[in-house]
């Protein structure tokens, strides 16, 4: 009996393919706009997650000054590279510290330039925040010490300004200071704020703050704790360390920050988690009107099919017979929109993952709560006109013109 | 109450097929009222052949109506093989319907774009017979009222009186216990009106199934073996046709 219904439903639907189709578009638009952007959504969370996780985990940053609310910071002294060596001495359970000072710079190789970032750095930079050499060799001791002219490559650099070449051995020109290419660091991508991580130059701390800065200023600090020491634990003990090394008074407020990667990592999947669903509710509530537009058509389907109901129950029809009828027809109609809905936000959803640089994570419970969705949409909306064909007086719908 | 489910585990003999007493039909209230039924008392045996004649208004249709459950009295007994039809709710009308009335509409009511075939085979589908055995029956009906060959057609395809066939073919494709036919050579010619009456009193006669069929014709009339002449909401007479007896 229900697969007559559905049969029958399905050829109601095809002999008025166009308004059939019009009446699922609401449904169509409502399942493809959830499933898009919750497939994109979790993506983009996905890719913050492996983001920040690539950053090396337990990453403490230290910065000069104090945050004071959106974009601002107090002034503040900056470090020195004694700081870090403080804190490396100091602080247990400290793996690592690496002391980073960067600005920008003109890159020159022959006729071509880029402007690029340059990371004045030591070799525990690489390991903190685990960045690997695709070719060449970090910095010696010795290169390290003197500040000598050499540098790291990042990809984008190196394909700015010598293609596909190796680059290795070669010379590069930043700003006034002609570099000796020693690595060229693996490519990362974009980072989780869209900057490119590797648009980059990294050379000796000493030979930053010596030919390009001029100045023994660093302006932050990344501090890599043991796997098993507690992040926040070591967070406080920095702070405390640098308080002291900044003779402050206890009245006075840190004018430097220390931060915890994971607390940002956290800070930054909720927001994306939180975008995600505001949304998918968004996108929800168009598959909520979609299925009112299902309820109007089965309502003037209703009007313009009394006739016909008045045969059904003429010729022995239950009004259950009737209201399943209707019921099944609206039913296939949302959950037919739900299919196509689904298959064309899997294919937009490919392709804007493709465009957006965002990997392509298909949560396969959306995309059956949607269905399910729809489906029930077509039934509670197509229940009010069910009911109504189910309730017609069988002498009255027969006259009815 | 439950109805039986098949004419046979009530013995005709107890019963008459139905029974009206008093019937009356009132339409609307108060002052602007009409009334269509003032009272009829009527009796039809299994097996019967009736025709009912009036002038128009003069409560033919209303009386069918009743008949086949689509309408319900205002006062009065009506009694369907012993089974008081004004207790049933509209779910047990409809049971009634299904399982023991055809019906045959004045201008043929068969579903539009749709074969002659699936339109036999509408009330099998209530009853829930299965694909195949409905098929074969709808065929068979469809033969039995000469349109072997016209199954796949679609009521726009046909002439009126192959329509008319149709109906009467849905009306019979159940095996009822009655047939109800509002004029069913109400727009044929004289010629096909002939064949749907010779069709009717060979049903009738063949398949022993009770007809009442509401006509304006004397010609038509003439193939019952009984007929009833409505005035005003009376029946004014009620006669065997003789030759027919």
């Amino acid at each position: 009996m229900l697969w007559n219904t559905i049969l029958l439903a399905l050829r109601e639907i095809r002999r008025n393919l166009m308004r059939s189709f019009l009446t699922m578009l609401g449904i169509v638009i409502g399942v493809g706009a959830v499933i898009t952007l919750v497939t994109i959504g979790g993506g983009a969370t996905a890719q913050v997650t492996s983001e920040i996780a690539g950053l090396g985990s337990n990453l403490l940053i230290v910065t000069q000054g104090k945050r004071m609310g959106p974009g601002q910071r107090s002034t503040a002294p900056p470090f020195k590279r004694r700081d870090a060596l403080a804190i490396a001495r100091e602080v247990g359970s400290v793996a690592s510290v690496a002391p980073v000072a960067s600005g920008s710079v003109m890159a020159v190789f022959g006729n071509s330039n880029w402007s690029t970032s340059v990371t004045g750095t030591e070799n525990s930079y690489f390991k903190v925040r685990n960045l690997k050499l695709s070719s060449g060799r970090l910095f010696t001791d010795s290169e390290l010490r003197s500040g000598a002219a050499v540098c790291i490559l990042g990809e984008t650099v190196r394909n700015k300004l010598f293609g596909r070449r190796n680059v290795v051995d070669g010379k590069i020109r930043l700003g006034k200071v002609s570099c000796q290419i020693v690595g060229l660091l693996e490519p990362k991508g974009q980072s989780a704020m869209g900057r490119d991580q590797d648009d980059v130059v990294v050379i000796p701390l000493r030979t930053y703050q010596r030919r390009i800065a001029g100045n023994q200023d660093i302006s932050l600090l990344l501090v890599s704790a043991r796997e098993d020491a507690s992040t926040e634990r070591v967070q406080r003990d920095i702070r405390q360390l640098m308080r002291e090394r900044r003779h402050l008074s206890p009245s006075e407020d840190d004018n430097f920050d220390v931060r915890d990667m994971k607390e940002i990592a956290k800070t930054l999947t909720g927001t994306t988690k939180v975008l995600t669903a505001l949304l998918g509710a968004v996108a929800a509530v168009s598959l909520l009107v979609g299925g009112i537009g299902i309820m109007n058509i089965m309502l003037v389907s209703v009007t313009e099919r009394t006739r016909e109901i008045g045969i059904r129950l003429a010729v022995g029809a239950l009004e259950r017979d009737v209201l399943l009828q209707f019921l099944v027809e609206a039913a296939v109609l949302s959950s037919l929109g739900g299919l196509i809905g689904i298959a064309l936000a899997l294919a937009a959803s490919v392709r804007l993952a493709d465009v957006l640089d965002v990997p392509f994570v298909l949560n396969a419970g959306i995309v059956v709560v949607s269905f399910l969705f729809s489906a029930a949409i077509g039934v509670i909306f197509g229940y009010f006109p069910a009911r109504k064909a189910a309730r017609l007086d069988p002498i009255d719908a027969l006259r009815h013109e | 109450m439950k109805l039986v489910d098949s004419p046979s585990e009530v013995n005709p003999s107890d019963h008459p097929l139905i029974v009206f007493e008093g019937i009356r039909r009132v339409y609307g209230e108060g002052p602007g009222a009409v009334e269509a039924l003032r009272g009829i008392d009527v009796v039809i045996h299994e097996g019967d052949f009736l025709a009912v004649m009036g002038p128009s208004g003069s409560g033919k249709s209303t009386f069918l109506n009743i008949l086949g459950c689509l309408d319900t009295p205002s006062a009065g007994s009506y009694r369907f093989q012993g089974v008081e039809v004004g207790q049933l709710s509209s779910n047990q009308r409809a049971l009634l319907r299904r399982h023991y009335q055809g019906f045959v509409f004045q201008g043929f009511n068969l579903l539009k774009r749709t074969s002659a075939l699936e339109n036999v085979e509408l009330p099998l589908i209530y009853r829930g017979v299965p694909a195949e055995e409905r098929r074969a029956r709808a065929l068979q009906a469809l033969e039995t009222v000469g349109l072997k060959g016209w199954e796949s057609h679609t009521p726009g395809e046909l002439s009126g009186g192959q329509e008319q066939r149709v109906a009467i073919a849905r009306g019979i494709v159940t095996g009822p216990a009655m047939l109800l036919a509002d004029e069913p050579t109400g727009n044929l010619d004289t010629a096909r009106s002939r064949e749907i009456m010779e069709l009717l009193v060979s049903l009738n006669r063949d398949q022993g199934i009770t007809i009442v069929m509401i006509t304006h014709e004397q010609d038509m009339a003439a193939y019952a073996k009984r007929v009833i002449r409505f005035v005003d909401g009376l029946v004014e007479s009620d006669a065997r046709n003789g030759e027919r007896t």
